[in-house]
């Protein structure tokens, strides 16, 4: 039987964990993730889940007691933003480089200073190269399914590493919308009992992270690369299984939307891909050659899906809600980076946009879509590759 | 009344380790095995320990070690504490810190950890300064002890963790030292019999660190206990109580002359008569603030 919730992003997290037979969770409260800990607080003290809820100090503490619990062989769960990730970023390292699967969402917020509790990208993206999976939820439901996806993908022997959900602040976080619960017989026999790569509490006695000989790192460093790779073909699985549990995909690594046989593609990660959706149908109705790439992994990144879209169309707008400081936006860098793959013929402009919460709508991206499309068609290239949109 | 006679003769630091001659973490080590057996996990935030194990695949602990961030050891264990009893897990958590991870960068997650009153027991072998580093000044480091941050000696006392940890109001607190493996080794036990955090505080002096010849690490131990600045006592509820052989050391006109102490070291060269002053004031205040707990 399903039920339909009217919910919030946060509460969506709540019941994804609740419904993924966790055994301990932790956090520390950040706005705009404190009502997941809230919620998951008080499910556990009311007995609907059975867990052992720890309430550190800090982000940092949170992590360590979730990476000693996991590595103990329970299945885990905590939640931050912003500056509670920058915290606990050597935190995430170690879990990665310890193969321990754990899932983590995090609710993403500008950095500071000055102070700043809206939406930006710029938290999470500067987790990029920590070992974690990466993914981004465009609405309530799939953020409750894709943590529940999570603990599968993460605990897939091909996979063993742990995984991030990351939800736009109040855009998600705070925004209510009716979710399908799914249910939860269905959920646990999708979950099966929690598996990892070893256990360091139980009868052997194993040392974890001692000195390697360089080579030996060198190599778990590539492994965890592979792992990377594998997890790809992964994810497809879990997703194609899911949706035939559930009756709801997302495409695995990536969704297109009316992308076929399109000229033009918008490229972006997060809440506002729904927009760009809305924009993508308006310009469909004036004429335009217009689709969307909904980027929903940014780790590991799928270079495929992506130059195999990219590829022959004229004109890409990757739309970036963070910023590599020098640099470009992040989904701007990774695509630039299969550039080649992707011919000449494609050309790619970047928009950073929409960072410290600056509201970011279907007026401003359907300006730019335009302003992008005209450009090309009347000269045959962008002037700017890249822009901030102010 | 524990004896020699009664410890296991099982090794738990096998030969082979990495440790510096005249070490004190590779004995400390060995009464942790002794005093709790197979049952424990290690949790090692970064410091000596993190090389004593030596290189993988190998390990010289024949214990579970779990090796993790410098800040984050208090944490960790209270992860594992907290899933003891959902996932049927047998295993004793020990933290096995030095004082710059416990004093220092790690006191947050210790604070942490014991306002929580999570189940583990916290070690911190205290050889007053940051060794594996290469002897840089920590909060531990005592007043006018010469380190590579320190070169005219340090000019702040140590910090008073144990008395910290005794504010924390959790079910047992001790100090120990290498000299007095059965002493330490008793309270291990004790320790692990007390549902709750624990805290002990192993004074384990360090012969690079200090400059003293390899061959004398339990004799600086000792001297450290009779001449009153290292005290040994233990916490059951908030109760201190002096524990022998400091309880001799109450009588101010029985503890050796602090001289001895120093002279024995490297570290503490070239200090004026007005420095040993302050080192004598400040055992003094240490005496008469834990006389007053008592």
């Amino acid at each position: 039987m399903m039920t339909i919730k009217v919910l919030t992003g946060n509460y969506a997290v709540a019941e994804a964990v609740k419904l993924s037979g966790v055994n301990l969770i932790t956090a520390y409260p950040i706005t705009p993730q404190t009502p997941i800990v809230e919620k998951l607080s008080e499910y556990v003290d009311l007995g609907l889940i059975k867990a052992s809820f720890v309430r550190v100090e800090s982000e940092f503490s949170a992590l360590a007691v979730a990476y000693g619990a996991s590595i103990c062989g329970a299945r885990s769960f905590t939640a931050t933003s912003s500056h509670g990730l920058l915290y606990m970023h050597e935190m995430l390292w170690w879990v990665a480089g310890s193969r321990v699967p754990l899932v983590m969402a995090v609710v993403t917020r500008a950095i500071g200073p000055p102070w700043n509790i809206w939406d930006e990208h710029t938290d999470l993206l500067d987790q990029r190269d920590t070992g974690w999976l990466i993914s981004f939820a465009e609405d309530n439901q799939e953020v409750l399914d894709t943590i529940i996806q999570l603990y599968r993908i993460t605990e897939d022997p091909r996979v063993y590493l742990p995984g991030i959900l990351g939800l736009d602040g109040f855009l998600l976080s705070h925004t209510s919308e009716p979710v399908d619960i799914p249910d939860e017989h269905i959920i646990k026999s999708f979950l099966k009992p929690r598996s990892q790569p070893y256990t360091l509490c139980g009868d052997e006695l194993i040392t974890m992270g001692n000195l390697p000989r360089a080579r030996d790192a060198m190599f778990m460093r590539y492994d965890i690369h592979l792992s990377m790779e594998r997890a790809k073909r992964v994810i497809k699985e879990v997703d194609l299984e899911y949706s035939k549990l559930v009756g709801r995909s997302y495409g695995g690594l990536v969704e297109c939307y009316r992308c076929e046989n399109s000229k033009y593609l918008l490229v972006g990660m997060g809440a506002w891909v729904g927009n760009m959706k809305d924009v993508c149908d308006e310009l469909r109705d004036e004429g335009y050659s217009v689709g969307v790439l909904k980027v929903r992994f940014f780790r590991p990144f799928p270079y495929e899906e992506v130059v195999g879209h990219l590829s022959g169309i004229r004109g890409a707008l990757v739309f970036d809600r963070s910023i590599s400081l020098g640099s470009l936006g992040h989904l701007h860098l990774e695509i630039l980076a299969r550039a080649s793959s992707i011919g000449k013929h494609t050309i790619i402009k970047g928009l950073i946009a929409g960072l410290a919460g600056v509201d970011v709508g279907v007026k401003e991206i359907k300006e730019s879509t335009i302003k992008f499309i005209n450009e090309i068609e009347e000269l045959g290239y962008v002037k700017d590759s890249s822009e901030w949109l102010l | 009344m524990l004896s020699i006679k009664d410890l296991p003769k099982e090794k738990y630091v096998l030969p082979g380790h990495s440790a510096c001659p005249g070490c004190p973490e590779s004995l400390g080590l060995r009464f942790v095995g002794m005093a709790l057996g197979k049952d424990v996990i290690l949790v090692i935030p970064a410091g000596c320990s993190s090389i004593i194990q030596g290189v993988m695949p190998s390990s010289s602990l024949s214990m579970r070690v779990l090796n993790v961030p410098f800040a984050s050891a208090a944490a960790v264990a209270a992860g594992i504490s907290n899933i003891r009893g959902l996932l049927d897990i047998k295993v004793i958590p020990v933290v096995w810190a030095g004082d710059g991870a416990t004093a220092d960068i790690g006191f947050a997650s210790l604070s942490g950890a014991a306002e929580r009153n999570d189940d583990l027991i916290y070690v911190c072998v205290d050889n007053e300064a940051y060794m594996n580093t290469g002897i840089q000044r920590s909060s531990l480091t005592p007043y006018g002890a010469w380190t590579t941050t320190s070169v005219t000696g340090k000019k702040e006392g140590k910090k008073e963790l144990p008395l910290i940890m005794l504010i924390h109001k959790v079910p047992y607190i001790a100090t120990a030292s290498i000299a007095y493996p059965i002493d330490f080794i008793s309270k291990l036990r004790k320790a692990a019999s007390i549902k709750g955090f624990k805290y002990i505080h192993l004074h384990a002096p360090c012969p690079v660190g200090w400059r003293f010849d390899p061959s004398k690490t339990v004799e600086v131990a000792r001297l450290a206990i009779e001449v009153g600045a290292w005290i040994l006592f233990e916490a059951e509820e908030g109760r201190v109580r002096i524990n022998p052989p400091s309880t001799i050391y109450v009588d101010k006109s029985k503890r050796r002359d602090v001289r001895e102490y120093l002279d024995i070291q490297g570290r503490f060269k070239g200090l004026d008569g007005r420095e040993i002053d302050v080192i004598k004031k400040l055992i003094d205040d240490n005496w008469n603030v834990l006389l007053k707990l008592t």
